[in-house]
Order: C-alpha cells, then structure tokens, then sequence
C-alpha cells in the first residue's frame, strides 16, 4: 500500500515546490511601481463604485445545495457499480429502486423550478 | 537487493523519483506547448498563419510568453485578501499537477531485474509477484478535480473585485454542476470493469484488437463524460467563467504575472488529466498493436491517443460558438444527469442479462 502511496507525497511535493519557486522568483523579479489607481479593483476603467462583497443571487447556493444531495447519491452508485454482479437480482432491484426515490426527487426539484435560470 | 528502506528496495526510489520527474516533465511541457499547439491550430483553421516570429515557426513562443510573464509587475489590489489572494492560484495549480500520478501509462518494463510499472503511483511487488497501484485511482482523480473549484472560487472571492466574484461563482456553480455528470456517466463504465482501478481498466480493454475498448461499449458514456468533462474545466464551448465580452477575464481579471499564468497552466494541466483519464477508461490507455511485447511502445501509443483527444478540444474551440449561462446549467442538470441515470439502469439490466 505505501508504495503506491509515497510516489503521490512526492508528486505533491515537487508540485508545491514548483508553484512556490515561481510565485517566489516572479513577485522577486518584476518590477514595482505601484500606485493607488494601480491597486484598484478593476472597473473598466471607471473609479470602483462600492465594494464587490454583496448579496449575490440566491441561484448559487440552490445548485450548491443540490449538488451535495446529488453527489452523495453519486457516492452512494459507486460501491455498487463495482460489486453489482456479485449481488445479482437483489443489488438490481435495490439499486432500482434508490434510483427511482433519486428521480422522484429529481423531478420535484424540477417542477419547483430550481434548476430554471432567468 | 541490499538496502531497504520502509520494507522497500533501493530501486523503488529509484524509479520512483525517476517516474515523477518524468511525468512532471511530461505535463509541464504539453502545458506549455499545447498553448502553442492551440494558437496554431486555430490560427490554421481560421485562414491565419499564428505565431511566426519567435523561433521556426513560432515554436520559442511558449518560452517567449513564459520569460514574459515572469518579469511583469507583481499586482496584489489593496482591497484584497492578501493571504487568499496569493494562495488561490496554488491551489488551482497542485491539485491539476498531481492528478496525473494514478493514471497508467505504459505496460511494466523491467530494468536490472527490477519491474517497474509505467504508472506514477504504482509498484511491482517482488514476493506477491503483481503490480500494485492505487486501488481506488479514479476517486483520487475525482477529488483532486474537485480540489480545483476551492482554487478558482477563492480567487474570485479573494479579488474584492465585481468581475472576480461573478466569474468566480459562475466558475463554481458551473464546475460543481458538470462535476456531478461527469461522476455519474463513468459509473457505468465501473459496472463493467468491477474495479476503481485504472491498471487493471487498461489491462480490461486490452483484447479483440481494440474492439474492447469501453467506447464500444458505453458509448453514450464516453460522450457524456468528455463533454462534462470539457465543461468542468472551463473549456470552449462552456467557458463561461473567462466569458471576455461580459466579465472581462472572469476570476483571473486581478491576477498578474505568474500567477495569472498559474491560472492558466492549471487550466490546460486539467486539459492533459481529461484527456488522458478518457484515454484510459475509453480509448484503451496504452494498449495499441504490439504493446504488450514491446513495453516501449505502450507510452507512444498512449500519448498519441491523448494528443490526438487534445486536438480535438482545440477543434471544438476552433468550431463552437460560447453557450448561454442558462443554457449551460439546463444541459448539465436536465439532459446529462438524468441521461447519466438511465444509462446506469440500462447498463444494470442488460448487465444482468448477459
């Protein structure tokens, strides 16, 4: 099991290392000539109007939200996809009906109207 | 064979420095030349020539753009959250380097009577006498792509600036909708294999001269997986989050110098994992003719497959137009993931007939 492991910890390492060494060296080569309108937000050009950090449509959290509740039917198919021939017509039928509770779901959600986007 | 080190010979450190440095290369370099590649590609199919001055044919461009963006202006906006400022675009980076560890991509070579698999995270056990790799590879692939969105949403956040945060969002609603698809299509790929791991996937699609490749079989599922697939990494025709008409660059707009080419190493690193991750649950992995008896070309024919699938993003950024916001998430949670679904059961029951 380490073996297959450790080359991972090593990827990772090297990985880091690489994007640390040129976060490093470019922020130690560039130059620096900063200015306050330099350091601005960006707003086409205009002055910033308010700050960036506002309420922002309920729309993200839905899809946040549903994506946890699917992904974690998602996590549920995976154990089962690997060993549904060993569990024959039971696993089948289970399986079945867990998708059909998922779809039932899934258009409730639907008639809802939370996957509608204006 | 002399010293051990954590029950592991000397070799095994060996090759296993050696393989990671190879496949770091490896993807460092596509990186950089698939940006070259794509500017190429593209400029062909639409009647232009790309870059031309920088080497034959343009081919120092990469170096060029790299050499360039090292000596720029290091920017951080006084309103932003410095910390998170910094750290976001590492963390968009990593996760899309190391991915590549579990996937295999060559048959087992032998060197001084020692095996080694040509896959990063794996090793040839000399006692039980069989490769071991990551077992459960694809979930380490899953959650390092999912590792990728805390990246690009903290970029967006950590900005302090309008554009950032709605590409940032827009990024993330997107990437986490397409990630939930591009999961449920493969599944059924793991119903026929009975396995998470991906040596042993290759090593499934290996007979009938190609006709077993999973594409065959599940090809709905290759579809959908390389289409979500392309949609998760923010590629064309789904890049929304870098959409420059409406958001001018979308979460990267504060980013300068190497970090905003962070931002986008990690977006073509992404590139090459999908590729290849098609590539080796679809299309075979490295199996090709004569692949088994001369382990050499294993490698050949895997990279050829993924350059090839590389090509065709490049093609379908040079044909597609950009889809709508709305558009985009109806595609992903009203035609893949119920598709995704029904073609489980489908598989299930046929699965159980046959």
């Amino acid at each position: 099991m380490l073996g297959a492991y450790l080359p991972i910890l090593l990827l990772v390492i090297v990985a880091v290392g690489f994007g640390l060494c040129s976060l490093v060296f470019s922020s130690l080569i560039g130059p620096k000539k900063i200015s306050a309108l330099k350091l601005s937000p960006y707003e086409s050009g205009c002055e910033p109007v308010g700050t960036a950090r506002e309420r922002f449509s309920i729309k993200f959290y839905l899809i946040a939200m549903l994506f946890i509740l699917f992904d974690i039917e998602a996590v549920f198919l995976y154990p089962w996809a690997i060993l549904y021939k060993k569990l024959g017509v039971f696993g089948l039928v289970e399986m079945g009906l867990f998708i059909v509770i998922l779809f039932v779901g899934y258009i409730y959600v639907w008639k809802k109207g939370a996957l509608e986007w204006e | 064979m002399g010293i051990e080190i954590l029950g592991l010979p000397m070799m095994y450190y060996i090759a296993m420095l050696a393989k990671v440095l190879v496949a770091f290369v490896f993807v460092l370099l596509t990186v950089a030349y698939a940006t070259y590649a794509e500017r190429k590609i593209i400029g062909h199919m639409q009647v232009r020539l790309g870059p031309m001055r920088t080497g034959w044919h343009g081919l120092l461009q990469p170096i060029a753009d790299g050499v360039k963006l090292f000596f720029k202006e290091e920017i951080i906006p006084s309103q932003a959250s410095t910390f998170a400022f910094l750290i976001a675009p590492l963390i968009a980076l990593i996760p899309a380097f190391i991915t590549f560890a579990v996937i295999p991509f060559g048959g087992t070579i032998e060197i001084m009577g020692y095996k080694i698999p040509m896959q990063v995270a794996a090793y040839y056990d000399t006692t039980a006498g069989q490769v071991f790799d990551v077992n459960v590879g694809v979930l380490y692939i899953l959650a390092m792509s999912s590792l990728g969105v805390y990246g690009i949403v903290l970029a967006g956040w950590a900005s302090n600036s309008k554009y950032s945060l709605m590409g940032g969002l827009r990024a993330s609603a997107q990437m986490i909708s397409y990630e939930l698809s591009a999961g449920l299509s493969i599944i059924a790929v793991f119903m026929l294999s009975g396995t998470l791991s991906l040596t042993k996937i290759v090593e499934l699609q290996s007979g009938m001269g190609g006709f077993e490749w999973y594409v065959f079989k599940q090809p709905l599922a290759a579809f959908m997986f390389f289409i979500c697939a392309l949609a998760e990494i923010n590629r064309t025709p789904f890049d929304l989050p870098e959409a420059e008409t409406e958001l001018v660059s979308g979460f990267c707009t504060e980013y300068s110098s190497m970090k905003y080419a962070m931002f986008f190493m990690a977006e073509y690193a992404n590139m090459v994992t999908v590729c290849a991750l098609t590539t080796t649950l679809f299309l075979g992995g490295w199996n090709g003719p004569f692949a088994v008896a001369v382990p050499l070309l294993g490698p050949v024919y895997f990279v050829a497959k993924v350059y090839f699938l590389m090509f065709f993003c490049m093609w379908i950024r040079a044909t597609v137009p950009r889809y709508r916001y709305d558009q985009l998430m109806h595609l992903g949670w009203k035609v893949f993931l119920p598709l995704a679904l029904v073609n489980i059961v489908v598989t299930g029951i046929i699965g159980y007939f046959i």
